[in-house]
């Protein structure tokens, strides 16, 4: 008798394996199986190792001293409750930190890059390969937009017009990447969405609201 | 009537407040969802938050159903949910109103229909198919804000199969006069590509359109796309490079509109785009490189604010230097800029400049010995994120003489450390860096062992395993190996005398697994001591089946010896009513090998040895049991799902019982010495594989070579057919520390022998840390560009599977020779040697083959190329001895093999070695200024009936040549490596790897070689799987062998394997077609060019298809034409064709909708080639 186990036997094994897992199997249980294996995958999507095709920007959150929520973008399909697990880890940790310490963190196997403006938190989640500075100026770059756009952009801005603080942000960001650096293309783009609400809105609207329409 | 005038009420604030000016921030205090918002404010607990919420949600569920409401209303309403869910609250019904919404309503409305739409929903939510008509009617809105919202939503979300509904509509708005429209749609299509990139190949003439885009704007969101593409295929757009080159030297000489500039700093975002796609392009290039030095300095240069945007630049420029071919003066001042990073006092600055470093040492590590002081700095910095990345970069400077400072730092880090992400990394850090320079046996057994006690079980399952197998297999030197095997015993007995309660499962199973093998060392130890802690372990609490289940195995190796009977029969009776089957089974096991130790010298020899065993898994030695068992009536065996089925139909849940023996059968028995890590290979596979056939001696398993050793006189006849299914795995991998001298044995697990510097006196202190920690790079010279020398060879090299199944395989080969004369008659059938010319050549009796020689072009790659044909009167006296290429295709498309299986060359991975026609038009090869030999190469016999493509040659050296055969069984691609030595002296140790991480990979047979004898070829067999479809798969791999003792080569190959390779023909009638294809509902449309210069476009279209991919063409009726195939045995695929003017319209649907992307991807390759 000899020592039992070798490599040979664990190719053979694993043929055998994928032998019977082969001729098994018919179609309605693959793709079953295939389902479940989706499944996993994007459970697994922030467990590290899976990758979505996202490559830049993954969520962006804003967020009040308290730790309450003020604006959530997510570039990447989650479900809710992983949003609200992750937003809740994220807040705990940018929340910890120190004034004077380093702009960024690791996250499981993200960098999340936050800045304080005021009582707000503005923080983003990259890929670890990304440039951390650009993305600091991003948020800053936001910063400033808003604050043009709102002149001289406060925390109670934002939760009133947390709609506005959303078109803003689509204008800027679009799908994880940034989509137009210049900060006069993006209000006007803005504004012009505006100036056709109001257009819109100011003939018809007392008549309509009252019903008379 | 008082609704009318609450309406009026409603609708005045909204009156009033109109502002002209548009962009001013507009408190809305008196509007419903400020009223919401202050009164949330207002609260005082989380409670009453939740409690006024739901009023809240309930009033808007209320409102929003009611068909009174108008549109404006319910635009307010939205809002208001929206808010609602941004404090975490569920509010999905409105999920479908916001839909509608963005349907039905103006364009303010729809405006936040659609803002509702992307935050409520994701691309993988069902309701999204709604909007896909809203979007397509927006598209085509003649109003640009309509046109933008739908836009930036298809580039937010958009379901990947409704992609081709609007495509040609986004793709029409690449041409719209406004650039925000035309900058939008860029940035829609870049989301298709990285979704489905394969529906948006045709496009890409009108990206590079984009990218001349009189806009910045444009050009800017087209450079993500080209980012994109050129790092996929960097060959490919090395023509761009110039242009790339140009813009940005306009951008940083500042010819934009101000407008673009951050901090006066121009267009930042666009310059680091541009820097990043340069890097990507002059990697490995030196002509392309030098196209961008210039503009590299100038960034370099003008980058000089000191403002983080232009550190984000230089970061990126950096990056890019050292990424692109060398060239002195950059590096110089890329390495000064560097320095610039590391020593500012910002601390962002400082982590990407460490960041930076990191990157760059693996260039050139002296640029660590210049900034020692501040990494010794960073070390001891009070935030974490600045240590860790300290931490990263001196795991990239670590070599034999500074691995146990830098060891130690990274254990010290991980005691403080709480976060599973980074423990599971730098553990895996450490353990590599242990295998790889550890000083001696004592620190490295110490070092392991605070890697498992930290590590736990969260560590990389490889980390034990690879552990074990290091002590198992150990060195050549063997007075080393016992002694690193004695501390291990020492170091464990040590643990184990301590508390070991809090211990991970691993690390006991690592430690019981070390003692049942090897305590017997220890000469002067008592094995009573050892099997008495170990029975302490297993009564302890705390401590999980799994883990019980090695310490029995570690105390039935131990039991031996007439002192140890009674503690076994002890422990035997104690465990054979735990409730554990796998216990109980091995405290069965035993007490039967305690009670006869001849039986257990035989099943547990001692000193294990290190050869192999070989397992007739198909269990044929109890053949005569069960034909025994049967004969006396009992009932024939049924695999466990068949009888689950049984279970069922009697509708009696038996679910207990079914489950217990998949969970007995995945776990270990105790003979096996395996590993912790490679239970789950072998789990539930021997009990489903296992049909009553097996049993008498059929075996459909590919196990031909397997030597029946566990025959009449093993111990496992004594027990029951139905437990005795025996998964065997174990530490497999062949390990050798070539000098190792011996050390004293110290009996301590702590670890930190290590004479630590203590940072507390300062600059001395720093000093002579920096002098241990930098030690061994600065004797290098100073511009090693290929990386820091790892010259100090590891001391625990792991010579990879092929050395220890070297002689397995080889022993197999002899069993097979005798077993099953067919199979042995591809050796000698490879061998055949050509010298240099070709001759006709020996007919085999089954098949006629042909064969041709082909030489290629000037960089003297050469292509030897075979094929076989059926026998049928063809071939085998044809008088050319070149075909050229294209007479190969056409004849080769008319061979078509019985089972609707074409012999394809679909020639991907022999591209580089396709032969031009003036070359295979000469009669002979100019073969004689190449290699003086050539051998034919050629299938094994059995291979040739089956469907296969050319073989390519892969790569060679002077010594050997390797050549891949893609043989396209129907279960399975396989792919065949032919090794053939053309010199006159042997190869040693010939091992094949292959790797591709989309697909599962199998070696079948012969990827160790032994000896390969001059003048000799070889075949090694791996099976391919291909999961789930990637239109291109990469595999790569590499041959290593000795040509004498010592001397290893390693010779790397890759391929390319497509869709199609996996693909097979799916027989069905048309009825069966029929309600397949009613079952799935995911289509992809296509138009198709046709073959138009045939009588009958259709069926020569289908014909070219089928030729080329392995379909099967179900049914052709007048215009349409219904064709098959499915995914190995897996998914299958439809296609529905029908003539449409002079294209053909194809639907494809499947269970994988990526799949009917891969076929259509590749159809349509096929007919653009032809």
């Amino acid at each position: 008798m000899e020592w039992v186990g070798s490599p040979k036997i664990n190719q053979l094994w694993w043929d055998s394996s994928l032998w019977g897992r082969e001729l098994k199997l018919n179609t309605c249980e693959r793709s079953h199986l295939y389902c479940a294996r989706v499944k996993i995958s994007l459970t697994a999507v922030y467990s590290g190792t899976v990758r979505t095709y996202q490559d830049n920007m993954q969520f962006m959150l804003l967020f009040s001293r308290q730790g309450k929520l003020r604006l959530q973008k997510w570039y990447v399909a989650l479900s809710d409750t992983q949003k609200k697990k992750i937003s809740r880890e994220v807040i705990q940790m940018v929340l910890a930190r120190k004034p004077k310490m380093c702009s960024f963190l690791e996250w499981r196997d993200l960098k999340i890059v936050y800045k304080r403006y005021a009582s707000l938190y503005f923080c983003c989640a990259v890929e670890d390969q990304e440039n951390e500075l650009i993305t600091l100026e991003i948020i800053h770059r936001y910063v400033e937009l808003l604050d043009k756009y709102f002149g001289s952009v406060c925390e109670l801005d934002i939760i009133f017009n947390f709609e506005k603080a959303y078109y803003i942000l689509d204008e800027f960001i679009l799908g994880g990447e940034a989509q137009e650096t210049s900060k006069k293309i993006v209000l006007k783009a803005i504004e012009q969405a505006d100036m056709l609400q109001e257009e819109a809105e100011a003939p018809r609207s007392v008549l309509e609201e009252i019903g008379l329409t | 009537m008082s609704d009318v005038v609450e309406k009026t009420l409603t609708a005045l604030p909204a009156l009033l407040a109109l502002d002209s000016q548009p962009g001013a921030a507009k408190l809305s205090s008196t509007s419903k969802l400020g009223h919401l918002i202050r009164s949330i404010t207002e609260l005082s607990s989380k409670h009453e938050e939740e409690k006024l919420i739901s009023k809240e949600l309930a009033a808007i569920k209320d409102q929003i159903s009611s068909p009174n409401t108008t549109m404006r209303q319910m635009r307010e309403l939205m809002v208001r949910a929206m808010y609602c869910e941004m404090l975490g609250y569920e509010a999905d019904f409105v999920y479908i109103h916001a839909i509608k919404l963005a349907q039905q309503g103006t364009v303010l409305e729809k405006r936040v229909g659609y803002l509702a739409v992307s935050l409520f929903l994701n691309e993988s939510h069902e309701l999204l198919l709604l909007l896909v008509n809203t979007v397509l009617k927006d598209l085509q809105s003649t109003n640009l804000i309509e046109v933008c919202m739908a836009l930036t939503v298809v580039s937010q979300m958009f379901p990947k199969d409704m992609i081709p509904a609007i495509l040609p509509l986004v793709e029409e708005k690449l041409s719209h006069p406004k650039e925000i429209i035309r900058r939008k749609a860029v940035l829609a299509l870049y989301k298709f590509y990285l979704i489905a990139p394969n529906q948006v190949q045709h496009i890409h003439g009108k990206f590079r359109k984009a990218l001349c885009d009189k806009d910045p704007g444009v050009m800017t969101s087209s450079l993500l796309i080209y980012q994109q593409l050129i790092k996929e295929s960097p060959a490919s757009y090395k023509d761009l490079t110039g242009s790339f080159v140009t813009i940005l030297r306009q951008v940083v000489g500042g010819k934009l509109p101000l407008d673009f500039n951050f901090h006066s700093v121009p267009a930042p975002w666009l310059q680091i785009q541009l820097l990043r796609i340069l890097s990507l392009l002059g990697r490995e290039d030196q002509s392309t490189s030098e196209l961008m030095y210039e503009v590299l300095d100038e960034s370099l240069r003008r980058a000089e604010m000191n403002h983080n945007i232009t550190y984000a630049i230089l970061y990126e420029c950096v990056k890019a230097i050292y990424t692109i071919h060398p060239k002195a003066d950059l590096l110089e001042k890329a390495a000064r800029c560097i320095g610039n990073f590391v020593l500012s006092p910002k601390i962002n600055l400082k982590y990407l400049g460490l960041k930076a470093l990191t990157y760059v040492v693996q260039h050139d590590a002296n640029l660590a010995l210049q900034h020692q002081m501040t990494i010794i700095e960073c070390l001891d910095h009070s935030d974490l994120i600045i240590k860790r990345e300290t931490l990263e970069l001196l795991f990239r400077i670590t070599n034999a003489q500074n691995v146990t400072v830098i060891v130690d730092k990274m254990l010290g880090f991980l005691k403080l450390c709480n976060d599973d992400y980074t423990i599971i990394d730098l553990v895996g850090k450490v353990a590599d860096l242990a295998e790889k320079y550890a000083p001696d046996n004592e620190w490295f057994i110490q070092t392991m062992n605070v890697v498992f006690s930290l590590g736990g079980d969260l560590m990389q399952p490889d980390i034990p395993n690879n552990f074990l197998r290091l002590l198992a297999e150990g060195s050549d030197n063997e007075e080393d190996d016992k002694h690193l095997k004695l501390y291990a015993v020492d170091s464990y007995l040590t643990v184990l005398k301590g508390d070991c309660s809090r211990l991970p499962q691993r690390f006991l199973q690592v430690v019981s697994w070390v003692l049942g093998e090897y305590s017997c060392l220890k000469e002067d130890e008592d094995q009573r001591e050892v099997i008495s802690l170990l029975n302490k372990l297993l009564e302890q609490r705390g401590v999980s089946s799994e883990t019980r289940s090695w310490v029995l195995s570690a105390l039935t190796k131990l039991c031996v010896g007439p002192g140890c009977a009674d503690l076994a029969l002890e422990l035997a009776d104690s465990l054979s009513s735990s409730l554990d089957t796998v216990l109980r089974q091995q405290a069965h096991e035993l007490r039967l090998l305690s009670q006869d130790s001849q039986l257990h010298a035989r099943v547990l020899p001692r000193p294990a040895p290190l050869d192999n065993l070989e397992v007739d898994s198909s269990l044929s030695f109890l053949d005569g049991f069960v034909s025994d068992a049967l004969a006396a009536g009992a009932a024939p065996y049924k695999p466990p799902h068949q009888r689950h089925e049984e279970n069922q139909q009697r509708a009696l849940s038996l679910e207990p019982y079914g489950l217990s023996l998949p969970v007995s059968l995945s776990s270990c028995t105790l003979t096996d010495r395996q590993s912790p890590t490679l239970f789950s290979v072998s789990s539930g596979l021997s009990g489903n594989s296992t049909e009553p056939t097996h049993r008498t001696g059929a075996n459909t398993l590919m196990l031909e070579g397997v030597k029946r050793v566990w025959g009449k006189e093993g111990y496992l006849p004594q027990k029951e057919p139905s437990g005795t299914q025996v998964s065997v795995e174990e530490p497999s991998d062949v390990v050798q520390s070539p000098h190792q001298q011996g050390t004293a044995e110290t009996l301590t697990t702590q670890p930190e022998t290590e004479p630590e510097p203590e940072p507390a006196q300062l600059d001395q202190e720093k000093q002579q840390l920096a002098s241990s920690l930098f030690v061994g790079l600065g004797s290098q010279n100073s511009m090693s560009l290929l990386g820091k020398t790892e010259a100090a060879a590891p001391r625990f090299r792991r010579k990879g599977r092929h050395h220890e199944s070297a002689s397995s395989s080889s022993s197999s080969g002899a069993s097979e020779m005798s077993s099953n004369s067919s199979h042995s008659s591809h050796h000698t059938a490879d061998s055949f040697l050509y010298g240099g010319l070709l001759e006709e050549e020996p007919a085999t009796p089954i098949q006629s083959l042909y064969h041709t020689l082909k030489s290629t072009t000037a960089n003297g790659s050469l292509d030897s190329r075979q094929h076989s044909r059926p026998a049928s009167g063809m071939g085998e006296n044809e008088g050319r001895d070149i075909v050229s290429v294209k007479e190969d295709k056409q004849s080769n498309s008319s061979q078509i093999l019985g089972s609707d299986m074409v012999i394809v060359r679909p020639s991907k991975m022999a591209e580089e070695a396709v032969v031009p026609p003036q070359n295979s038009s000469r009669p002979l090869p100019s073969t004689s200024s190449h290699s003086s030999d050539y051998m034919i190469l050629q299938l094994p016999s059995e291979l040739q009936g089956l469907p296969h493509s050319d073989i390519v040659k892969m790569t060679s050296d002077s010594h050997l040549s390797v050549s891949c055969c893609r043989v396209f069984r129907e279960d399975a691609l396989l792919l065949v490596f032919l090794l053939s030595n053309p010199t006159e002296t042997a190869l040693r140790d010939i091992a094949v790897e292959l790797s591709c991480k989309e697909l599962e990979t199998a070696s079948l047979k012969g990827n160790v070689i032994e000896c390969l004898d001059g003048r000799n070829s070889s075949v090694c067999r791996y099976t391919l799987l291909m999961q789930r479809p990637h239109t291109q798969v990469v595999f790569t791999g590499f041959v290593t062998y000795q040509t004498q003792p010592g001397h290893t080569h390693t010779l790397p190959f890759s391929g390319n394997l497509s869709t199609a390779d996996f693909i097979r023909p799916l027989v069905l009638s048309t009825e069966e077609y029929g309600k397949l294809w009613l079952s799935f509902s995911n289509d992809v449309k296509k138009n198709l060019p046709l073959l138009t210069n045939t009588g009958d476009s259709l069926l020569a279209t289908l014909n070219a298809l089928k030729d080329s991919l392995q379909l099967h063409i179900v049914d052709i009726i007048g215009s349409e034409g219904i064709v098959a195939c499915r995914l190995l045995s897996g998914a299958p695929c439809l296609m529905h064709c029908r003539v449409n003017d002079a294209s053909l319209a194809v639907w494809m649907r499947s269970p994988l909708s990526s799949l009917s992307d891969c076929v259509l991807y590749h159809c349509q390759r096929v007919l653009e080639e032809l």
